[in-house]
């Protein structure tokens, strides 16, 4: 499994919206760098624009995808990926997660129950097309790891 | 002649490069150059029957292709041509 670290900022960040957008799905954009293993230094919210069922369902604009690659270009950072919520569901991608999947990018997502953090997974597609679970190591807190299961079908 | 901007998730497929300078006078030729310049990106924009993939966008400027003349939109040197990944999810 790899790794992925996240520092304290950007989860304080994830965590935040994924708890004040409750019961609605909270997303947003997560930037950092990519060596060995991935570090995500800066997360930033964005809007779900998803009309209804905001409940279960989120979308970003094409807007906002143009400016999260601006602005990793502007900061020297790498994209990294997408991170939303589950409101009173487990952290694991859903077959809608998983149809506008794209290669590369991780998933971050966060378990949220009554408006409080579950935990907080995060998924790659692996080269058969399907999620794998990353392993999360939360910076300053190295031995607070998150993991649900080796890989998920 | 235009520039693409490639979006990150699609850069594996580009040597890493973030965008790519095409000669062609518009947009679906410019894309054409991308795809046969880097043919393992192609997958990833059209569907089999050639068409632009459901969850692709393509912008010029700030402007989707489809509110403009889509692939025949005309471009120049100064075109940005930006792939725009659909993103979209839910938790069941
Ligand atoms: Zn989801």
């Amino acid at each position: 499994m790899a790794d992925i670290i996240i520092t304290e900022n950007a989860r304080k960040v994830i965590l935040k919206d994924a708890e004040q957008t409750y019961p609605h799905e909270c997303c947003g954009f997560f930037y950092g760098t990519d060596e060995d293993t991935r570090t995500v230094l800066e997360a930033i919210p964005v809007e779900n624009t998803k009309e209804e069922n905001r409940e279960r369902r989120f979308e970003i604009s094409a807007k906002d995808y143009l400016k999260a690659e601006q602005y990793a270009d502007e900061k020297g950072l790498t994209l990294l990926g997408v991170y939303h919520s589950h409101p009173e569901h487990p952290a694991i991608p859903s077959e809608h997660d998983l149809r506008q999947a794209l290669p590369y990018f991780s998933y971050i997502i966060v378990s949220v129950k009554k408006a409080k953090t579950v935990n907080v997974l995060s998924w790659k597609l692996n080269d058969q097309g399907r999620f794998a679970e990353e392993k999360v190591i939360n910076q300053n807190n190295p031995f607070d790891v998150d993991v649900f299961l080796s890989s998920y079908q | 002649m235009a520039k693409i901007i490639i979006p990150t998730p699609l850069r594996k497929f580009t040597d890493n490069q973030s965008s790519f300078q095409a000669t062609a006078n518009n947009v679906g030729a410019a894309l054409s150059e991308l795809t046969e310049t880097y043919p393992g990106i192609k997958g990833h924009l059209y569907d089999d029957q050639g068409q632009v993939r459901q969850f692709i966008k393509v912008f010029v400027g700030e402007d989707d292709i489809k509110s403009l003349d889509n692939e025949n939109t005309a471009v120049e040197t100064a075109t940005v041509i930006s792939i725009v990944p659909a993103i979209a999810g839910g938790c069941c």
